[in-house]
């Protein structure tokens, strides 16, 4: 009876851990099988535990390659993306404008629309331009769909700034540039922080859009979708893992220097 | 809307309240008696509404239990509990209209038709009208209205007022003290109060516990804690004390004769909740409005067998209805005096000799071991 | 929310030039909007006129293509291809139905219940975000491969016998069956529920619970007559950031599925970049466009455009 108690009590925290679970199932199996030796072309049965991908993560032709094409378009992209968010999310908290709908719902959609048609629509206007499809075609894209996702980001991190600090700096004889850069900037930040790294995620990790825009041009997604049909060597999982990692990593950073400033300030 | 319930004493019998080493709530003894008007009073963190949860069952006491009247609550969670809270933010579910929220309880419980009680309950906070508004169209006033309404219509055994006041501007605040008092009179329903304003405290309630570091210091009535605290904590969180540190001389009848700065002061025995050996120290206390002021010139007009000190004006403010005078003396240094502006005095100015006196009825006597300080509102603190 | 409100010109004084000194700061905005807008119109909004345009274009690659508003593309396409359209919808309601049963517990465990292991339990949400989803929805073809420890399970419980009869399994494997596909569904795209529902979830004051329990509702009426309805938009705002993208996706029904499985993304995919049949590709694509762009606007209207972004 007590148990059924504690049961009932626990259910909610129960099913969530078990969602929790869910969620990172493939994560532990990714880790896992980075530490497999497959017998055939494709590492999706258990064979034997052996270092040998850990030992030369770029053994496989090619992969390497797209993983640094990857992280460079990726780089591009979050620069690209988060300079012209910022501008977007700043002129939609602090300054008051016509077709204001409009312009939201001109943001909103590039998150909302599934990116087959995205990515279809895209490649009909390079078709259409005779563009070269390549780097720069999915750069373009890129900059494209991570574009709203800064903007929500910095946008909620801008909201809730107090105005009278700006003004507080221009009682104190601090021009429009110099308010910008030194009460402004700092203080948005982190939400500006955030949006880029949102914007360099999902660029990296992209593969629909990049699928339909890319032409010959191969990057990591692609070529593990690539290797779906080829065979999976083991070293995707070791990349998937350190990808894992570096990410707990960074955002564990995060939440550390976040701590020591508030510390600081109490 | 009369209720004639007859077991809605509180009785909490050594409740405690303990988060990890800190502990919120000592544990304690507190009987509040059936249709009484209760108040808990204390600055904030003093563990005042941590008991209050304790009662609602919004917190489990770590010690101790609780019974309504006959029934143990001890461990019963909120919604098996005949009893109500009135929040400190309100707490109206914003997604339901005003009739929707102060039906919740009944509809919970399984009343059919309520659209009666509800009704009547919203003209008995006078918000007939508002019954199918959203609490974010209400001012703040007419929304705590609704959270009387809300917790009243089920008929609890015990209602209970978490601050409900604090968000109200002066105004307000004093209108809806003797709108709450009408209506737990008219009702006759045990209601606790707890607040951090004593003068609140004062006005609506018969009975007051003064609490403070998780203990009650005191408990009485209003007049009663104000006239003969028993600590330097209620002595001087309850308005203002003058607290003198003396020695015991001599018991003479009824009354205790102590020493302080050369002279002697005197204290009726029953008044004294220190013991009164010779030579032991005593902190004699005395209420501002309590004390005459007058100019050294005149001190032969003053009366015998009234307790006397001498000093010199060090400020003086002009309230309005009295002026409030600091003197300083070898005896207490900053003593305060309140005077009633009936008829001015131009020579009580600041540097003037004066005698204070007072009579010794109006004294009382506190254990000198306690701090002197206890109580005292400082510029950091939030106004009492 | 705050906005700066723009600085009106000082009065003129009498004698002084009438020349009407111009409004500080009035254009800002807009030179502030120009840059990602005009990016967003160009590569966002005009690729949609130019895939409507292919739509009714007739040729082929060798010829050429030209506008020939050839309507009878879309009709065509529609006959051939419906049942993936419908299998796309019931695909990505079953997914979503999935995401919000399985999503709510965890928003509201973090919301509600996770005191200090808050941080941590966002962080094990997010980061699987972070890796390649590729890599793990691969992943899912070794947790139901046919020899492994779940599919075994199932078959032992008979479970996979009852959802064979329902025509989500066939016989006893998991993967490649629309079962499959949906699961892999719902794991790409719980992120999405769980990240607007905890929003939601987490503006909740509180005290309304005690407030509701001290007026003698139970937790689960608790739950359903305060804490869900109070979360409705963030379930409103999940249900569509999952949907949608799911009744787009191919990936999944790729990688897990079979060719009974295949949704209109992978028949947009196939069209576009295997038998390059621009056209038909064109006008699918915009299709399901056209009705994601309906379901949008319903939601506009009746939730405003302010809290969009």
């Amino acid at each position: 009876m007590p148990f059924v108690n504690w049961l009932k009590r626990h259910l909610v925290v129960i099913a969530g851990l078990l969602t929790l679970s869910y969620l990172l199932l493939p994560n532990v199996v990714v880790t896992v099988f980075s530490f497999n030796k497959p017998k055939g072309r494709f590492n999706y049965e258990w064979q034997q535990f052996s270092t040998d991908a850990w030992k030369d993560p770029c053994g496989v032709a090619d992969m390497c390659g797209s993983l640094g094409l990857s992280l460079q378009i990726a780089v591009w992209a979050t620069l690209g993306a988060t300079v012209l968010g910022t501008m977007i999310a700043f002129a939609l908290v602090r300054y008051r404008f016509r077709a204001r709908g409009a312009v939201n719902s001109l943001i909103f959609l590039p998150m909302a629309m599934p990116e087959v048609v995205m990515a279809a629509s895209l490649l009909t206007l390079f078709l259409n331009m005779g563009a070269q499809l390549g780097f720069w075609t999915i750069l373009i894209a890129h900059i494209m769909f991570c574009l709203s996702f800064v903007v929500t980001a910095v946008k909620a991190r801008v909201m809730s700034m107090d105005p009278r600090l700006e003004q507080a700096a221009q009682d104190l004889y601090a021009g429009p540039a110099q308010t910008f850069l030194r009460v402004t900037l700092p203080i948005a930040a982190p939400g500006i922080a955030a949006g880029a790294l949102l914007a360099f995620a999902l660029s990296f990790d992209d593969f629909i859009i990049t699928n339909f825009n890319a032409g010959s041009t191969v990057t990591f997604p692609m070529f593990v979708w690539g290797s779906a049909q080829r065979g999976t060597p083991v070293q995707i999982n070791v990349i998937g893992t350190a990808m894992f990692l570096v990410a707990v990593l960074f955002v564990l950073a995060g939440m550390i220097i976040g701590n020591r400033r508030n510390r600081q300030k109490a | 809307m009369m209720t004639t319930e007859t077991s809605g004493d509180v009785r909490l019998t050594g409740i405690s309240k303990t988060y990890g080493s800190f502990t919120a709530v000592h544990p304690l003894d507190l009987t509040v008696p059936q249709g009484s008007f209760f108040a808990l009073l204390g600055a904030s963190g003093c563990g005042k509404t941590t008991t209050l949860r304790m009662i609602a069952g919004l917190e489990e006491p770590s010690s101790g239990t609780v019974h309504l009247g006959d029934q143990e609550v001890t461990h019963l969670p909120p919604y098996k509990r005949p009893v109500n809270t009135v929040f400190q933010s309100y707490a109206l579910f914003p997604h339901l209209d005003i009739f929707e929220n102060v039906a919740f309880g009944l509809r919970r419980r399984g009343v059919k038709s309520v659209k009666k009680q509800v009704d009547e309950m919203l003209d008995l906070v006078q918000l007939g009208e508002q019954a199918r508004k959203k609490p974010h169209q209400l001012s703040g006033g007419q929304q705590q209205r609704v959270a009387v309404a809300r917790a009243l219509i089920n008929h609890p055994k015990v209602l209970l007022l978490d601050e409900p006041l604090g968000a109200l501007d002066l105004k307000l605040r004093r209108q809806m003290q003797l709108e709450l008092k009408r209506i737990q009179t008219e009702v006759g329903i045990t209601f606790v109060h707890v607040t951090h304003d004593q003068e609140e405290a004062m006005t609506m309630a018969d009975t007051v516990a003064v609490m403070n570091g998780g203990r009650v210091e005191q408990l009485g009535s209003p007049t009663d804690l104000y006239e003969n605290p028993q600590t330097t904590f209620v002595a001087n969180f309850l308005g203002t004390s003058n607290l003198i540190e003396a020695e015991v001389d001599t018991r003479s009848g009824e009354d205790v004769v102590l020493k302080a700065g050369g002279g002697k002061l005197v204290l009726p025995r029953a008044r004294c909740s220190a013991p009164a050996r010779t030579g032991g120290k005593v902190l004699v206390g005395v209420r501002p409005e309590k004390i005459s002021l007058t100019h050294a010139d005149d001190a032969g007009a003053i009366p015998a067998g009234r307790n006397r000190i001498t000093g010199k004006i060090a400020h003086s403010s002009f309230i309005g209805v009295s002026t409030q005078y600091v003197v300083d003396s070898a005896v207490c240094p900053e003593f305060e005096v309140y005077a009633q502006n009936i008829e001015r005095d131009s020579r009580l100015v600041p540097g003037a000799d004066v005698v204070l006196h007072w009579s010794p009825a109006h004294t009382f006597g506190l254990d000198a071991a306690q701090d002197i300080d206890a109580g005292v509102e400082t510029a950091g603190e939030e106004a009492a | 929310m705050a906005t700066v409100t723009e600085v009106e010109a000082p009065p003129l004084a009498p004698g002084t030039d009438p020349k009407p000194p111009k409004k500080r700061g009035r254009l800002v905005p807009y030179w502030l909007l120009l840059p990602g807008l005009l990016w967003l119109v160009i590569f966002f909004a005009l690729p949609m006129i130019y895939q409507a345009s292919t739509s009714v274009q007739t040729g082929s690659l060798e010829e050429g293509y030209k506008v020939t508003w050839h309507f009878a593309t879309y009709w065509d396409a529609l006959t051939e291809y419906w049942p993936q359209f419908l299998r796309s919808v019931s695909y990505a309601a079953a997914a979503t139905a999935l995401c919000l049963l399985l999503g709510y517990p965890l928003a509201y465990l973090i919301a509600f219940r996770a005191g200090r292991w808050r941080n941590l339990i966002m962080i094990l949400v997010i980061a699987p975000f972070f890796t390649s989803f590729l890599i793990r929805t691969l992943a899912w073809k070794t947790i139901l491969a046919d020899s492994g420890p779940v599919v075994g399970a199932l078959n032992t419980l008979h479970v996979l016998d009852v959802t064979s009869w329902l025509g989500w399994t066939a016989g006893d494997r998991v993967l490649a069956t629309p079962l499959a596909v949906v699961c892999g569904l719902t794991y790409n795209f719980l992120p999405f529920m769980i990240l607007p529902l905890y929003t939601s979830l987490e503006r909740i004051d509180g005290r309304l619970h005690e407030a509701a329990g001290d007026l003698y509702a139970r937790p689960w009426t608790t739950f359903r007559k305060v804490t869900f309805p109070l979360s409705m938009p963030g379930v409103v705002s999940g249900t569509l950031l999952t949907f949608i993208p799911a009744a787009g996706d191919y990936v999944n029904a790729e990688l897990l599925g079979s060719t009974d499985t295949r949704m209109i993304g992978n028949v947009i995919q196939t069209q576009f970049l295997r038998i390059l049949d621009y056209p038909t590709a064109a006008a699918l694509s915009f299709i399901l466009m056209a009705a994601i762009l309906l379901m949008v606007t319903v939601y506009i209207r009746r939730s405003g455009t302010e809290d969009l972004v």
